[in-house]
């Protein structure tokens, strides 16, 4: 019980910081552009920061680390899709996003077209994302207390998701964006410390020698030099041609999906200008690099040290590597003290990572809910600021519910399988009409529509046809077989399709607004006309 | 305010001049093909790894194989290519958008 006290405490400390600080940025937040852009007052660094904290979720810091454990080389493929990603936000939509919108990812779209038909689609597809995102934090964070806290019984599990969901609904409720900014500031303060301390420790077993390290993960993991090639998550042999498209279409999920998740998109809104916006993706790549080649060291350290077998005996997917890690080489270094306190601190990491995650995703969708579907949709604009925070609230309030509900009855969800089928949504409905709006002329509301719903009805109609759900052993209905679509993931096929929707869609639709157009590329370039930040 | 009519054709009046045309060419013509070369990059790499295993288990030195150096190469890219587009962006882009940005503001709040 003592490894657990040591956890649950370190992780009590982390929430009355987190809650302390939410309480102290509530002061502060006064209008709209408070509650949802934290008054576009943040410096570039802290605003880097908090992507690498929104970014670095659960599935990349467990998950990544448990399949580099369990299957090697092919974890490796994950953090470097991961990380190029960024450049497409870098490069064609951070700054262009920061000078033409407002507070959501509708704002861009809207700006050119009819606006409720296309704040419809575009808030509908922020909320799908949304919610299998953070459906897979909850199923994590479920999964997790097991090991991090001792608590094993499903209505421990069950209490574990209830106060996960009220924690995140109050940052989100209380503190709004800048509330939830600090929260991930501090996250990734933390996990970045935890995980560099646990690398070093790591890489000093080793006498800081990179090649004996994966020579070892190499041995211990039973499949000898194979474990440092790519090719055992994606065999060519088990599953012939469909293995290897499955592996191109992931990497095209990975790298496209970024600039499509709306709670990475609302984090270019928090800073004063499109200067600050680049500024922090660069921040955010500098940080999310870093992390990822700590993480390349603790899964195959996690394989050489604590070995695959058993990694697998306590999480068949690996979720638990990272943690089990940190104990065995606490206890390597300083002995068995060493390791309850390593392991207690990186159970902590974790779940505030999760807690930080959920946070932010919670407030992107309520905030679309609140923005785009209530104040322009339903209400076609004349909601005040103070109507529509109100139902910003309300609506985080809704979604942290509802998350709590499925997240408790989903228990038994693949998290992996949910965090790729979001990026595969978010590059095949959301990352088109972004472009398509951002660069093409011709592009109009029929265009926008279509690219947003064909992308997110063919990615979610091709996963539901796929192994993931039926026909295979590990399904979702193992026992079902609908299954004729063979990849695992659907970006391969709905991500060209949500590009050819949105083209379809514009060019067989009359409307063309030059004017329009001019608009938006002159503001987006140059900034004229941006929303500014708010003085305090 | 100015009416919408007048702001929309004043938007047009700076698209069609001579000065945004360079910005626009200025961020078209690095961001566009650095985005092309990412991403072939990229999924080089990635299609070397499904259809080049061969290749990719080739041993370098100690048990450090090419699979793990293209990897780290994919990192390193990144980071330069983030650091090169700050460069340009600080360089070449922004003193003309501020320059812009300054006319048309100006002219608008008088």
């Amino acid at each position: 019980m003592g490894e657990h006290a040591l956890s649950i405490t370190l992780f009590l400390v982390f929430v009355a910081a987190t809650l302390g600080i939410t309480f102290w940025a509530s002061r502060n937040t006064k209008d709209a552009a408070d509650y949802y852009a934290g008054g576009r007052s943040f410096t570039g660094v802290q605003n880097g920061m908090a992507i690498g904290g929104d970014y670095m979720s659960a599935a990349s810091f467990l998950g990544i680390a448990g399949i580099i454990a369990l299957s090697g080389y092919d974890g490796f493929l994950y953090s470097i899709g991961f990380l190029v990603a960024w450049l497409v936000a870098l490069l064609l939509v951070a700054e262009l996003m920061r000078n033409s919108g407002k507070y959501t990812m509708a704002d861009v779209l809207a700006f050119r077209m009819s606006p409720r038909p296309v704040r419809t689609a575009a808030g509908v597809s922020t909320i799908v994302v949304s919610i299998f995102y953070l459906l897979a934090q909850m199923v994590g964070a479920g999964a997790l207390v097991g090991l991090l806290f001792g608590i094993t019984s499903s209505a421990g599990k069950a209490g574990t998701i209830v106060v996960v969901g009220l924690l995140m609904i109050v940052y989100v409720v209380v503190g709004g964006m800048k509330g939830t900014t600090w929260v991930q500031i501090v996250k990734a303060v933390l996990l970045m410390t935890g995980a560099a301390l646990v690398t070093l420790l790591v890489l000093g077993r080793f006498g800081f020698n990179l090649s004996t390290l994966l020579g070892t993960a190499a041995e211990q993991s039973g499949k000898g030099q194979a474990f440092l090639e790519p090719g055992l998550k994606y065999g060519v042999e088990a599953k012939g041609l469909a293995g290897k498209l499955d592996l191109i279409s992931l990497g095209l999920a990975l790298v496209l999906g970024t600039a499509g998740l709306p709670h990475i998109l609302i984090r270019f809104y928090t800073v004063p200008t499109a200067k600050d916006a680049r500024k922090s993706v660069i921040w955010g790549i500098g940080i999310i690099g870093t992390f990822y080649l700590l993480t390349l060291v603790l899964g195959f350290g996690a394989a050489a040290l604590v070995g695959s077998e058993e990694i697998a005996a306590q999480n068949a997917a690996g979720n638990t590597a990272a943690p089990q890690l940190a104990e065995r080489v606490g206890q390597l270094v300083f002995g068995d003290i060493g390791g309850t306190i390593l392991l207690a601190i990186i159970a902590a990491v974790a779940f505030a990572t999760i807690l930080a995650v959920v946070a932010g995703l919670t407030l992107a969708s309520s905030s679309s809910f609140a923005h785009d579907l209530y104040a322009h949709v339903f209400r076609r604009g004349t909601a005040t600021d103070k109507e529509e925070i109100r139902v910003a609230r309300i609506a985080a309030f809704a979604i942290g519910a509802v998350s709590i509900v499925l997240g408790i009855f989903a228990q038994n969800l693949n998290v992996a399988f949910l965090v790729a089928l979001a990026f595969a949504v978010a590059a095949s409905g959301n990352l088109p009409a972004i472009l398509y709006s951002l660069f093409w002329k011709r592009f109009n509301t029929a265009g926008a529509v279509s690219a947003i719903y064909g992308g997110l009805t063919s990615a979610v109609f091709l996963v539901i046809f796929s192994p993931v759900v039926s026909g295979a052993k590990t399904s979702l209905f193992p026992d079902a077989d609908f299954q004729w679509f063979p990849l695992e993931n659907p970006g391969l096929l709905s991500i060209p399709l949500g590009f050819l929707a949105g083209y379809i869609g514009t060019v067989t639709s009359k409307e063309y607004r030059a004017d329009k157009y001019a608009e938006i590329e002159v503001r987006s370039l140059t900034g004229a006309g941006a929303e500014k930040a708010t003085p305090h | 305010m100015t009416t919408r009519q007048n702001e929309s054709s004043a938007y047009e009046q700076v698209q069609a001049s001579s000065e945004f045309q360079e910005l626009r060419k200025r961020y078209r013509n690095w961001a566009f093909p650095v985005t092309v070369a990412f991403l072939a990059w990229y999924l080089l790499y990635v299609v070397l790894s499904g259809w080049a295993r061969d290749f990719m288990g080739t041993k370098l030195f100690g048990n450090i194989n090419v699979a793990l150096i293209f990897g780290l190469l994919q990192f390193v890219s990144t980071f330069l290519i983030a650091w090169l587009y700050s460069r340009h962006a600080a360089k070449r882009l922004d003193p003309l958008s501020d320059k812009i940005r300054g006319e048309m503001e100006g002219s608008s709040n008088g």
